[in-house]
C-alpha cells in the first residue's frame, strides 16, 4: 500500500515516484519498529545512564539519530542492538560517564563474598530467595549506579538486556574477552557494593 | 580448609552464563551434586541476578514515549 503522504510525488517518472514510495514505506515500517522497542531499550538506557535525566536525554537523541539515519540500519539485523549502539556512542560522546577517581576504585571480592557476609549476617539462613530479599529495591539501583562505567555498560547490557557476549562486544565496541572479563569484575563489584549496603543497614 | 570450592566459584559465572563446554557442564554438576555449600551460593547468584533485573527495571515515563512518537520524520 502507498503511504497518502506520497501522493505528492504523482508528477515524478512513475519508476522514480514507485522508489519513493517504496522508501516511504520502509522508512515507516522502520521508525514502527524502533518505537516498539523503546521500552526494551529504556530498560538499559536507564542504568547507562548516570539519573532518569539524563536516560531521558538520551533516549530522545539516539531516536532523532536513529531516524535521520535509517538508511544505515540493515533489515533483518538486531535493530535493538542496532539502537544500543548509538545510544552507548552518544553516551562516551557527551561526557556523561563520569569515572570514578581510580582512588574510589572499590575493592572486588570473590564471587561468593555477598552471599557470604548476607548469610553470617543473617541467623543460619536456609533459603537462598530469602537472603536476596534482605536487598531492597534502592539498594539495588543505588549499588548498580555505583559500579564504574566500564564495568557497569557490560552488566547492564548482559545483565538486563540479555545481550549475550557478542553482541555486548558489538554494541560497544570492544573484543569479546573483554566483555567476559568487565563482566566478571563488574559482578563483583555490584556484589560488593550490594554488601556494603545491606551490611549498613543491619547495623 | 576454610573454602575447598576455588574451581567451582570460577565455574559459577559461565555456568549461569550456558557458556561452559559440555564436560564443564558436567564437571560442575558433578560438584554441584555433592556438595551444599556450593549449590546453595550458586542457587543464591542465580536468584540475585532475577532480584536485579526485577529491581532494575523502570517502566518508560509516557512522555518520553510520546516525545519519541513526535521526533519521527514526517512523510513529504
Amino acid at each position: 500500500m502507498v503511504p497518502a503522504g506520497t501522493v505528492a510525488h504523482v508528477d515524478a517518472e512513475p519508476e522514480e515516484a514507485q522508489r519513493l514510495a517504496t522508501e516511504a514505506r520502509d522508512r515507516v515500517r522502520f521508525e514502527e519498529d524502533a518505537l516498539a522497542l523503546s521500552d526494551q531499550v529504556y530498560r538499559v538506557a536507564r542504568h547507562l545512564a548516570n539519573s532518569r535525566e539524563d536516560a531521558d536525554e538520551l533516549m530522545q537523541e539516539t531516536y532523532a539519530r536513529a531516524f535521520r539515519s535509517w538508511r544505515s540500519f540493515q533489515p533483518g539485523t538486531n535493530m535493538r542492538a542496532w539502537l544500543l549502539r548509538i545510544l552507548t556512542n552518544l553516551n562516551i560522546d557527551r561526557g556523561r560517564r563520569q569515572q570514578r577517581a581510580p582512588q574510589m576504585q572499590p575493592l572486588e571480592a570473590n564471587d561468593y563474598f555477598l552471599y557470604d557476609r548476607l548469610a553470617e549476617n543473617g541467623d543460619g539462613i536456609t533459603d537462598e530467595d530469602r537472603v536476596v530479599e534482605r536487598l531492597s529495591q534502592d539498594d539495588i539501583v543505588t549499588a548498580l549506579s555505583a559500579v564504574p562505567h566500564d564495568f557497569r555498560d557490560v552488566v547492564v547490557l548482559v545483565d538486563l538486556g540479555d545481550f549475550s557476549y557478542a553482541d555486548a562486544a558489538q554494541i560497544l565496541d570492544i573484543p569479546v574477552g573483554t566483555v567476559m572479563s568487565r563482566l566478571h569484575r563488574g559482578r563483583r563489584i555490584l556484589k560488593r557494593e550490594l554488601a556494603e549496603s545491606a551490611l549498613e543497614e543491619a547495623t | 580448609m576454610k573454602d575447598p570450592c576455588a574451581h567451582c566459584e570460577e565455574m559459577m559465572q559461565p555456568y549461569l552464563d550456558h557458556v561452559l563446554t559440555d564436560e564443564e557442564m558436567a564437571a560442575a554438576e558433578a560438584h554441584l551434586a555433592e556438595c551444599e555449600p556450593c549449590r546453595r551460593r550458586y542457587r543464591f547468584e542465580e536468584s540475585l541476578r532475577v532480584y536485579v533485573r526485577k529491581a532494575a527495571t523502570e517502566q518508560m515515563p509516557a512522555e518520553l514515549r510520546q516525545k519519541l512518537a513526535a521526533l519521527r520524520i514526517p512523510l513529504e
